[in-house]
C-alpha cells in the first residue's frame, strides 16, 4: 500500500524525536558513570606510566594511590608556572582537557607536569608529560615518564581513538611500550633528539634514540614519532630550567606547589 | 504496489508451540546451514578485526546479538505502519539507536572495552547481517519468529568469530582469555612453543576463516552456484 507523502513525513518526524530522546536521555544519564572512567582511566595512565598496577583492581586503590603520590603543576610555553587560565579560573593540571588544549595555540597552552614522588617524601621520583597528536585514523596521546634527571624515558602510556586494532593499537600494549623504557631524550650534547620508532620491526637493538617500529604500522609509528617530538620541545624549556633548579637541594615549582596546599 | 507487503505465505496454525520444528529452525539454520558469515559472507569486516583476542570477541558477540535480537524485534513490531520508501532508513535509524545505546553503556560500564572495540561497536551500524536480517526476515514476519532469527543470526556469527579468536589468540599470543597456555606449558614441560605473529595481523583471521568454510562446506556439500 503506498503512503501518502504527509504519513512518511509525519512518520519520519516521530521516529526522529523518539530515538533522539531515547538516546539524549542515556547520555545524560550515563554522563557522571563515564566522567568517572575517563578520570581513572588518566589517573591510571598517569600512574601507569611509572609503575605496574596491574595487579590493582579496585578504582578507589588507584584513586588513593594516585592521591598520595602524585602532584601535578601546570607551566607555560617558557617552562614557567601556571596559576590560572584566559579566564581568571584557576588551572588544574587533572582538568586540561588534552584534545581542547591542542588546538589551542602553541604559546598560549598550559602544559600539565605530573610529578610521582618517591614513597613518603618530597623528593620526585620522574615527571611525567601528557601529549596529543595525530595517528593515522584518529587522535593518539601518551604520558611520557621521564626519571629525575629528566633524560632517561621511565616508562610511557599510550592511548588513541581509533587505531587498526593489531596493528596501529599496539601502541597500547605493554610489548611496544617497554621499548621506550630507559631511552634518552636528550643526546651527549644536550640537544633534545627525542625517541622515535623506526620503521618496520626487527627486534634489533637500537641506539638510545630510536626503538623497534611497529610491522604494518608505521603510519600510527610516524604519529607517535611526531608527537613525542613536538611535546618534547614545548616542554623542553619546562625541563632545562627544573634542570638548573635540580642543581640546588630542591625543585622550585615543586616547593611552590606543596607549601600552597600544605601552608607550611 | 509497494516492497512492504512481501509477506510470505507462513502456515498459519491456531497456536504454534514456541519451539515448533518450523521455529526451531530459525535459531538452527543460522548456526551451520546458513551461517551468515561462512555461507552468505557477511560480516567479514568485523570478524577479521576484533578476532584477535577472546575477550574483546566475546564482547563483541554479545553486542551483536543485542543489536540484531533487539532491531529485528522493533522492526518486525513496527512492520505494518514503517513507510515503504523510506524503510531502509527507519532500519538504519533503529541499528544506529541500539548501537549507540551499547557503545554509551560500554563507556559507563566496561571502559578498557570500549577502548579496544569503541570504533567496532559502531561499526555494528554497517555490519551487513544486521540490515541483512531486518530487510529479509522482520520485514516480513511476526515479532517472536524475528526475535528467533535473531538469535539465530546472532549466535551464527558468535560461534564462528570465538572460534577464529580462540586460534588466534592460542596460536597468535599463545594465550586463551588471556589466560598464558604457552607459558604455563613451558613451565611445566619446560618446552617453549613459539608464538606466530601472523595469527595477530588480520591475515590470520583470513587464514582460520577460510580452513572453517573450507571444512564446513566439505561437510554440508555446499556448492556456490
Amino acid at each position: 500500500m503506498q503512503r501518502s507523502n504527509l504519513y512518511i513525513i509525519v512518520f519520519a518526524a516521530v521516529l526522529t524525536i523518539i530515538l533522539g530522546g531515547l538516546l539524549s536521555g542515556t547520555s545524560v544519564v550515563l554522563k557522571p558513570l563515564q566522567d568517572k572512567q575517563v578520570e581513572l582511566d588518566t589517573k591510571k595512565k598517569i600512574l601507569g606510566a611509572v609503575m605496574d598496577i596491574s595487579n590493582i583492581k579496585k578504582p578507589q586503590e588507584i584513586l588513593d594511590l594516585y592521591d598520595q603520590r602524585v602532584k601535578s603543576i601546570v607551566v607555560d610555553i617558557n617552562g614557567d608556572l601556571m596559576e590560572k587560565d584566559e579566564k581568571g579560573n584557576p588551572l588544574v593540571a587533572e582538568k586540561i582537557d588534552f584534545q581542547k588544549n591542542h588546538k589551542k595555540d602553541v604559546q598560549t597552552r598550559p602544559y600539565p607536569v605530573f610529578m610521582i614522588m618517591k614513597e613518603g617524601s618530597d623528593e620526585v621520583d620522574s615527571y611525567v608529560l601528557p601529549m596529543f597528536g595525530a595517528g593515522l585514523w584518529d587522535w593518539i596521546s601518551g604520558f611520557v615518564a621521564l626519571d629525575s634527571d629528566l633524560n632517561t624515558v621511565r616508562g610511557v602510556a599510550f592511548d588513541h581513538k581509533s587505531e587498526t586494532p593489531g596493528l596501529g593499537a599496539r601502541i597500547t600494549t605493554p610489548v611496544v611500550q617497554q621499548r621506550y623504557i630507559g631511552k634518552k631524550i636528550f643526546d651527549e650534547q644536550g640537544s633534545l633528539q627525542s625517541v622515535s620508532m623506526v620503521k618496520g620491526e626487527n627486534g634489533e637493538s637500537l641506539d638510545s634514540h630510536h626503538i623497534d617500529g611497529m610491522s604494518g604500522a608505521t603510519l600510527t609509528g610516524k604519529g607517535v614519532n611526531a608527537m613525542l617530538k613536538e611535546y618534547l620541545t614545548y616542554y623542553e624549556t619546562f625541563i632545562e630550567k627544573t634542570k638548573e633548579a635540580g642543581k640546588k637541594p630542591e625543585v622550585e615549582e615543586v616547593e611552590e606547589v606543596v607549601t600552597e596546599e600544605q601552608n607550611i | 504496489m509497494s516492497t512492504e507487503t512481501l509477506e510470505q505465505a507462513i502456515v498459519k496454525e491456531p497456536s504454534e508451540p514456541l519451539f515448533s520444528k518450523r521455529r526451531k529452525k530459525f535459531i538452527t539454520d543460522p548456526l551451520n546451514d546458513d551461517n551468515p558469515i561462512t555461507i552468505q559472507v557477511l560480516g567479514i569486516c568485523s570478524a577479521l578485526a576484533v578476532t584477535v583476542k577472546m575477550q574483546p570477541t566475546l564482547v563483541m558477540s554479545i553486542a551483536v546479538v543485542f543489536v540484531v535480537v533487539f532491531s529485528n524485534l522493533i522492526i518486525s513490531l513496527m512492520r505494518n505502519i514503517i513507510p515503504g520508501r523510506i524503510r531502509i532508513i527507519v532500519q538504519l535509524a533503529i541499528v544506529a539507536t541500539l548501537v549507540t545505546l551499547v557503545s554509551e553503556f560500554l563507556k559507563a560500564y566496561l571502559f578498557d572495552m570500549y577502548k579496544v572495540l569503541g570504533a567496532f561497536v559502531g561499526l555494528i551500524i554497517t555490519n551487513c547481517i544486521v540490515m541483512g536480517r531486518l530487510e529479509a526476515f522482520a520485514m516480513a514476519n511476526k515479532a517472536y519468529d524475528s526475535v528467533l532469527d535473531g538469535l539465530g543470526s546472532g549466535f551464527g556469527y558468535a560461534w564462528i568469530i570465538l572460534t577464529v579468536a580462540f586460534f588466534r589468540e592460542l596460536l597468535g599470543s599463545g594465550s586463551v582469555f588471556d589466560f598464558p597456555v604457552y607459558g604455563t606449558i613451558q613451565n611445566l614441560t619446560g618446552f617453549a612453543i613459539p608464538t606466530n605473529g601472523l595469527m595477530v595481523d588480520s591475515i590470520g583471521a583470513f587464514m582460520v576463516l577460510g580452513i572453517i568454510i573450507w571444512i564446513q562446506r566439505t561437510k554440508n556439500g555446499y556448492v556456490e552456484h
